[in-house]
């Protein structure tokens, strides 16, 4: 099991030394929610209908940005094959991969939403369960991301490719997070119901990720 | 120990690479692998790495250790670094033979001295000249202690007094009774080397 905290260590610490990946994620979900009011108009009443989506939609947009890099660095300076050859399974190195890829995003990006969600109006009282569905719903992201990341990553141009693999998986994800918070704003569904099918998808995808990620490297790489 | 590989097949594509192929690799024995350009050298390395699914034939390690699988029990060193250009050579190191095994810095100091890297150590990966990155690479072999030495060609970008180090590494490993299965240009000067031709093979039928 050492091998899979050194793998996440180290990839967090390139992740502090090379930058960039998180930094352009969190700036384009920053650019992307302050178009919102600009672009609708300044309706406060519109924008706290429709704050928790644009959150949520802008957020899987920032994260999708990020998630070529989980496998691409590793996969061109010939890291991943040498990584195939540790006595960690390779579904097990993949997971600690999506899991440097959610802390190092995928918690940053959670933790700018309620920042953000100021500039959309947000009421007051669905804060806390914006935080709470944002790192619920986050590792659905990374681990389904991986998956994504995994089957494109020797395709020349693989980013809209990856788009297009991975945004649907995120519906579930997404439709569960909205729900929860309009529920704590008086929306129909109840807050604890949407929470819980959130988190049963996190998980869900934290044990499949995984395992589809590898079985698409050991293909990827053949 | 020995490394028996038996009527191995390997297809890319439509393309039969290697068709029929068996050798043995003893214990203290150093198999080189030659042949011209796209004889399949790489793909057989690569099969034994486990990196590419043999159509049929068997790769078995004998006497190794049964509770491991055999790329588990071997080093494979192909045609790139596997470095990371912002860490330095020594966390390069330090984090393959933590990942690969015990990884204790006795071992990694080992390492950095076997391929003459002590200068370098503090340096990132990113700034080291070809050469230079070709040693830190070597120097995983030191750091992690395995049997079963796969090496592609590792003498890419090497100058001659860093081959005789590499030599004397890989005549240190056979020493110790480790096996090495090697795909190499440029001799490498060992007492017990074996050399076994492989041809081009014409695309199948």
């Amino acid at each position: 099991m050492s091998a899979f905290w050194t793998l996440l260590k180290r990839d967090l610490l390139l992740q502090v030394r090379e930058g960039g990946a998180v930094g352009t994620a969190l700036g384009f979900y920053l650019v992307v929610v302050t178009m919102m009011p600009l672009g609708l108009g300044p309706d406060l009443n519109l924008l706290s209908r429709i704050a928790p989506g644009v959150l949520w939609i802008a957020l899987l947009l920032s994260a999708l940005l990020s998630l070529p890099r989980i496998f691409e660095a590793d996969d061109e300076d010939g890291s991943l094959e040498v990584i195939a050859t540790g006595d960690l399974p390779l579904e097990l190195a993949t997971a600690a991969k999506a899991l440097a890829h959610w802390i190092s995003t995928g918690i940053p990006l959670a933790l700018l939403a309620p920042v953000l969600g100021l500039l959309l109006n947000l009421e007051l009282s669905a804060y806390p369960v914006l935080v709470a569905t944002m790192f619920a719903g986050t590792p659905a992201i990374s681990f389904l991301g991986a998956v994504g990341a995994a089957l494109t990553l020797r395709v020349r141009r693989g980013g809209l490719l990856l788009a297009l693999l991975v945004l649907p998986l995120y519906i579930p994800t997404l439709i569960f997070g909205i729900a929860a918070i309009s529920a704590a704003t008086g929306g129909p569904s109840g807050v604890q119901a949407s929470f819980l099918i959130l988190s049963a998808i996190s998980l869900f995808s934290l044990v499949l990720g995984p395992v589809a990620a590898a079985a698409a490297i050991r293909f990827q790489t053949q | 120990m020995r490394l028996a590989v038996e009527n191995l097949i390997v297809d890319r594509g439509a393309r039969r690479i290697v068709d029929g192929l068996s050798f043995t690799v003893e214990a203290g024995e150093a198999l080189v692998l030659v042949g011209p350009n796209g004889a399949g050298k790489t793909t057989v390395i690569r099969t034994v790495a486990g990196l590419i699914g043999a159509a049929g034939g068997t790769i078995a390690l004998e006497g190794g250790d049964a509770e491991r699988e055999l790329p588990a029990q071997a080093h494979y060193i192909g045609h790139l670094n596997a470095l990371k250009p912002s860490l330095t050579v020594e966390e390069n190191l330090r984090f393959w033979a933590e990942y690969l095994g015990a990884g204790t810095q006795a071992s990694i100091d080992e390492a950095l001295l076997a391929f003459d890297l002590e200068p370098l150590a503090m340096i990132p990966a990113g700034y080291l000249s070809a050469g230079q990155k070709r040693r830190a690479c070597l120097a995983r072999l030191i750091a992690t202690p395995r049997p079963l030495w796969l090496l592609d060609e590792p003498t890419v970008s090497l100058d001659a007094a860093s081959v005789r180090l590499l030599a004397n590494c890989v005549g240190q490993h056979l020493e110790g009774g480790g096996l090495v299965l090697a795909a190499t240009h440029i001799p490498l000067g060992l007492a017990s080397e074996r050399r076994l031709e492989i041809g081009v093979r014409s695309a199948a039928a």
